[in-house]
């Protein structure tokens, strides 16, 4: 792969985030992080666009912009 | 791409009312994938719920809703189908609500065969009223009413409703999340009534309760638990102990009732 890895935006809407761990969990990829009593993104480059934290979130809190 | 929930959402509904880590967004979100997939209009749709926790849902969701009675999602959704039979109905409900205030409901809409979808999210306990045994609470299992253990054996959700006569049975966990929408879409598409169980987490009243460390503990749980019904095939008996099979359970045809109805109707002389 020659060319730059595009980064995916990782949204959080904190506002519905109730901290239940289940994105940090189950991020295969390390990604996510607990801040406080939120998820927030610890490591953007690490993401593989797998979505699995938008899936599993129960929240509605996450959402992953990828092309 | 995100997938678009919002278009789905009532504005300014969320956040919703269920705990950290309550697997009920999970399999709302599952519907609403499949609601998608199927391309489901709001105005044909009608999502049916009794009382409790998982019967929130048809407030968050834009669409035709009606929230009844404890245990009164089928005999609600029956007379809705009965009325507009073109309507797409979804019950959803809990597992005390739809197994044991609702039993009796639930039991004779699988009989019926009548075109609808019922959701059933079985957390093991009533969450929304305290933490009392359901009737899928598991032997020994401890909730607020049993705290020493609960003495009685647990429903098997999917078995009683293949026993009564649904012809569209699934079971998907809130862990598999990827799953959830597939089967919602695949038990919508069948004709007749379809029962898909979800089996979920309550850590709030269940959990603490029970000695789960976690909702991460909850949800390995579920992924601990649960095997494809292909793959049950291959395993001995001793391997399935303590397992839960999921993917669609039972599919046959059978006469679906409205349709039925109609001939009934046409039969007295009544307009059809």
């Amino acid at each position: 792969m020659s060319e730059e890895k595009k980064l995916p935006r990782i949204e959080i809407i904190e506002k519905y985030c109730k901290g239940c761990h289940i994105c940090v969990e189950f991020c295969p990829k390390k990604v996510l992080e607990m801040k406080g009593f939120v998820a927030s993104v610890k490591d953007l480059d690490a993401c593989i666009k797998c979505m699995q934290c938008e899936l599993r979130c129960p929240d509605f809190a996450i959402k992953v912009h990828a092309e | 791409m995100a997938f678009d929930y919002d278009k789905y959402i009532r504005p300014g509904k969320l956040p919703h009312i269920w705990c950290p880590g309550c697997g009920h967004g999970i399999i709302m979100k599952g519907l609403i994938r499949a609601m998608d997939t199927l391309n489901l209009k709001k105005e044909e749709t009608a999502i049916v719920s009794g009382i409790g926790c998982a019967s929130r849902l048809p407030g968050y969701i834009d669409c035709c809703t009606l929230h009844t009675a404890h245990g009164r999602a089928a005999a609600f959704a029956t007379g809705v189908k009965m009325a507009r039979p073109e309507m797409n109905v979804i019950l959803v409900g809990g597992d005390g609500d739809g197994t044991a205030i609702g039993g009796n409901h639930f039991i004779h809409a699988c009989r019926r065969n009548i075109n609808m979808t019922y959701i059933i999210m079985n957390n093991n306990i009533y969450g929304m009223t305290g933490g009392q045994f359901s009737p899928c609470t598991p032997t020994g299992a401890k909730a607020s009413t049993t705290p020493y253990g609960n003495p009685d054996p647990a429903f098997d959700v999917a078995k009683l409703a293949i026993g009564a006569g649904a012809t569209f049975v699934a079971r998907g966990t809130a862990y598999h999340a990827n799953q959830i929408d597939k089967l919602i879409t695949e038990a919508i598409q069948h004709k007749g009534f379809s029962v898909v169980e979800i089996l979920d987490d309550c850590p709030t009243t269940y959990g603490r309760r029970n000695k789960f460390k976690s909702v991460i503990e909850m949800m390995n749980r579920l992924k601990d638990v649960a095997v494809p019904v292909k793959a049950a095939e291959k395993m001995s008996a001793e391997q399935l102990e303590g397992k839960i099979l999921t993917g669609v359970l039972h599919k046959v045809e059978r006469p679906e009732y409205t349709e039925e109805y109609a001939k009934v109707i046409e039969r007295a002389g009544g307009k059809k």
